[in-house]
């Protein structure tokens, strides 16, 4: 049994270093050892405690990231009690050595495991490294653990200057500490510099708290616009064939659908058949894909269906229904339930905005293409001939037909657009969730209330719908619940609806009827 | 009781032979058949059988009050299981009281609430102790609800697709709602188990049968009660109202408060619907209020032949029927079905099957003079 161990152990020690080999290729890194760090290592196993302690500390204080291996090795042969001590400072030193690493998250991350550590002789390194350092949020973090590390030594002025520090930098991270801090100042016994000490923490938790409250509106609020943003994504295809052809299409769920699928499928083929540098691309690539499928679609279902239910509003969202359903099940049938996409690289992890804000880059890419998006449409509708006719037909369907314009022809281009747009939706959202047979229909009663309350035929209606019920539903999401937002934003629908009927803004006419 | 098809606008105005043969089929020859012949006869109707009947019938009573509001009034409610579901809960909550210490826990209160650690009954429970009131509820509050709801759309005149869309928040929304434990309604379990109504065990043929009569009864009511109510002066409104609003408005009327009586009126038969379906079926949960079991209940009436009474009840029957049958067999391919379902009628038989068998009849009725008259020469 004890045999087994040593050779885990050991197959641990060998698999160490392969792991810090990248640490072993920095330029800080010497072979030189000194004699006293030799004699250290030597000291280690032997059964003077005293002695171990002063060897441990030379190690902390003279050795460097190559002792790891050698340290492992003797872990690898010690008995547990000393391989309980070596631990800590192997990871002091590979830690210290991170601190120099050229990557940004592994500087940061050294210096959270540092802070949280406990060892006072980290705190010269960290504020030698915060110095140096030209990251912003690799500095804040160095500085913080450095705070967090001096907020625990004995002195009272250093305490009381890291929790001036802590809450300077707002740190939600030394909280917990500074609490401590203010419980023994209420302590009956406490001193008058533990009053004072606490008295200290008190105001920075007051501090911290502020800020935080304010991060978190922050939050919210982006929250909110990145929601809205997907929504107004999903919605404005759906607007625009709303406008022109007074139609809700049911199945715009679906393409969005068809779009993530696209997306999938194209990662899937640059994963079988293109080299791996090449997989980062797919992405993009994957974009034309989607929009052009779901427009396919879209221009076969308005071909096929919708066209011989021209004027029949009702009729047509039923018929879009029973498309939906057929979509969704042949996406289940054929894909099966779970299928992720992976985003890109450039395209996971996230910006720190501000201390405690961070702004994942999905989010931020979607806001970004909900803008591109906008853009784009306003180009095509107004500086385009499609989109002259497209508001031609919009504001008046007989008038515009007399003037020579295809009506039938512009339904059928705009409604593929709108189609395609619903796949551009589905690409952004494959980012955001799974995809899913029911991807369409988390969001979609979302979007035709957005349309409802927007009103028809104006962009502007659609852009403003979108960003109250996107950012309706995240203000108040924390305090109501997901459900009962939900709730209420349909109440206020419905009451925003007694105030304007016909939306937000309603082209304005003369018309008794719609 | 599929021969209905003689209610139409221009009909005669007695009920037609149609009726009382299927009525009679329905009421008398249909329980005889489960009773009297031995269950190795061809022609015994097995419990299971009758039972699933009730069920349709059921949701044909649904199917009247949706056609009554969409066939005729050309409003398309898509939150028409909402009602159902009050109705149905209101039901539920007086069978789940009424297991008293039958259940699992030995508990007078619900086995959910037990798990949800609910000490005490919550308020709104109390009164569906009473049967009568219970009964009373399971019509009154989806009417109560539907008054709110539809004074608020119609007075601002929110129609067509808006209404639809507005509907259809309102079935996500309580599907939502009724979903969470905290509504103390179930949750995702919805209110099962049930043991007894009025002291009858519901586990008993017996009671089940007397379940289906009822049922058909209420059927019946609900036809006659809505045929009235076509035929009168204020039926002729509503179809006005499909036909064209503007003129009808340009005619002194109101549309907004018949809108809103019919709205209600078909609420309530949803709410009878979901009463009656409760102590047949067994369980009553959120998945059968949604907005997918909500836009079904439009596909039975479109399938039926919307704008006739009879046709409502023919395709909430055979639709529920045709369900049965496949999810059971190729469980794969409903929704393919119900798909093709909802394209199909509205573009190639926008009158469902009692359009349909009208242009059989049609046909017969034509063909026959022409080729006693013509002979064979005319094709």
């Amino acid at each position: 049994m004890k045999k087994s161990c040593r050779f885990l152990l050991l197959l641990l020690g060998l698999l160490h270093p392969v792991n810090d080999c990248a640490i072993a290729e920095e330029p800080q890194a010497s072979v030189s050892t000194g004699a006293s760090v030799e004699r250290a290592l030597a000291q280690l196993t032997s059964e003077d405690e005293a002695m171990r302690e002063a060897a441990l500390r030379t190690i902390i204080e003279q050795g460097d990231v190559n002792l790891i291996p050698r340290l492992d090795e003797i872990r690898a042969n010690a008995d547990r009690s000393i391989r309980q001590v070596i631990k800590p400072v192997m990871d002091l030193l590979k830690n210290r050595a991170n601190l120099e690493s050229p990557k940004n998250d592994v500087r940061r991350s050294a210096a959270t495991d540092l802070g949280t550590s406990g060892k006072q002789v980290a705190v010269p390194w960290l504020e030698r490294a915060a110095g140096k350092e030209t990251n912003k949020w690799v500095r804040y973090t160095m500085e913080e653990s450095a705070a967090l590390l001096k907020l625990a030594t004995d002195d009272p002025s250093t305490k009381l200057a890291a929790a001036e520090k802590l809450a300077e930098l707002s740190s939600q991270n030394g909280v917990p500490a500074l609490r401590e801090l203010v419980k023994a100042g209420e302590s009956p016994d406490a001193t008058d510099v533990q009053q004072g000490l606490a008295k200290a923490a008190a105001s920075a938790i007051e501090r911290i708290e502020t800020w935080a409250a304010w991060s978190n509106a922050i939050e919210t609020i982006f929250r909110g616009i990145s929601l809205s943003s997907i929504l107004l994504i999903m919605s404005v295809g759906l607007a625009i064939v709303f406008g022109l052809m007074g139609v809700i299409n049911m199945a715009h769920g679906e393409l969005m659908m068809v779009g993530a699928y696209g997306t999938f499928v194209t990662q899937e083929l640059f994963k079988t058949f293109l080299p791996a540098p090449m997989f980062d691309y797919y992405f993009a690539f994957a974009m034309p894909v989607a929009f052009l499928l779901a427009a396919g679609c879209g221009f076969l279902l308005e071909a096929t269906v919708i066209r011989f239910l021209y004027g029949r509003p009702l009729e047509t969202m039923l018929a879009t229904w029973g498309v939906s359903l057929v979509l969704m099940q042949a996406a289940r049938v054929y894909f099966g339930d779970l299928t992720a996409v992976v985003a890109p690289a450039w395209l996971s992890g996230g910006q720190q905005a501000m201390v405690g804000v961070y702004l994942p880059n999905n989010r931020l890419f979607v806001i970004a293409l909900s803008v591109f998006c906008v853009l784009a449409i306003y180009a095509i509708l107004f500086r385009s001939s499609l989109g002259l006719r497209v508001r031609a037909v919009t504001q008046n369907r007989n008038m515009s037909a007399c003037l020579g314009i295809p009506t039938r022809r512009v339904d059928a281009y705009t409604f593929a657009f709108g189609s395609g747009l619903a796949g551009i939706a589905g690409w952004a959202l494959t980012l955001i969730g799974n995809v899913e047979p029911g991807l369409g229909q988390n969001y979609i009663v979302d979007s035709f209330m957005v349309v409802v309350t927007g009103g028809v035929g104006k962009l502007a209606g659609t852009i403003v719908a979108s960003l109250g019920i996107g950012g309706l539903n995240k203000l108040l999401e924390p305090s109501l619940g997901a459900v009962y937002g939900k709730v209420c934003i349909l109440v206020l629908v419905i009451l925003f609806l007694q105030w304007r009927p016909s939306g937000l803004f309603a082209i304005k006419g003369r018309h008794a009827d719609s | 009781m599929t021969e209905n098809h003689d209610i139409q606008p221009h009909a005669q105005r007695d009920v037609g032979l149609a009726f009382w043969v299927t009525g009679f089929v329905l009421l008398i020859l249909m329980p005889l058949l489960n009773v009297i012949p031995p269950e190795d006869s061809w022609l015994h109707l097995s419990d299971f059988s009758l039972n699933r009947f009730g069920k349709f019938l059921a949701f044909a009573i649904l199917a009247i009050g949706l056609d009554l509001i969409w066939g005729y009034t050309g409003i398309l409610s898509l939150g028409q299981g909402v009602f159902f579901g009050l109705g149905a809960y209101c039901m539920g909550m007086h069978l789940m009281l009424t297991i008293g210490k039958e259940s699992v826990y030995g508990s007078e209160l619900p086995d959910f609430m037990v798990w949800n650690q609910v000490k005490e009954l919550p308020f709104f429970w109390k009164p569906f102790y009473s049967f009568p009131l219970a009964l009373f509820g399971a019509i009154l509050v989806p009417t109560l609800f539907a008054l709110v709801f539809g004074f608020l759309a119609f007075r601002s005149r929110i129609k067509g697709v808006y209404f639809a869309i507005i509907t259809q928040a309102l079935a996500l929304v309580a599907w939502l709602v009724f979903n969470r434990n905290e509504t103390n309604l179930g949750g995702t379990n919805g209110l099962t188990d049930f043991k007894q109504l009025l002291g009858f065990r519901l586990s008993e043929p017996g009671t089940q049968r007397a379940l289906y009569v009822v049922t058909v009864l209420c059927l019946g009511g609900a036809y006659l009660l809505c045929r009235w109510i076509i035929r009168s002066r204020a039926g002729k409104v509503l179809i006005a109202v499909r036909d064209s609003e503007q003129r009808v408005v340009f005619s002194g009327y109101t549309p907004a408060n018949y809108k809103l009586f019919v709205f209600v009126t078909a609420a309530a038969l949803a709410g009878l619907a979901g009463m009656l379906y409760v102590p047949q079926v067994g369980i009553i949960t959120p998945a059968q209020i949604g907005v997918l079991p909500s836009l079904e209940m439009v596909i039975w009436v479109a399938v039926g032949g919307r704008g006739t009474l009879a046709g409502a009840v023919l395709g909430a029957v055979s639709v529920n029927l045709g369900r049965s049958v496949l999810t059971n067999y190729f469980p794969e391919l409903w929704p393919f079905i119900l798909g093709g379902l909802f394209v199909a009628v509205v573009l190639l038989f926008p009158d469902g099957l009692i359009g349909i068998l009208r242009n059989l009849k049609e046909q017969v009725r034509v063909r026959k003079p022409v080729v006693v008259a013509e002979g064979e020469t005319l094709t």
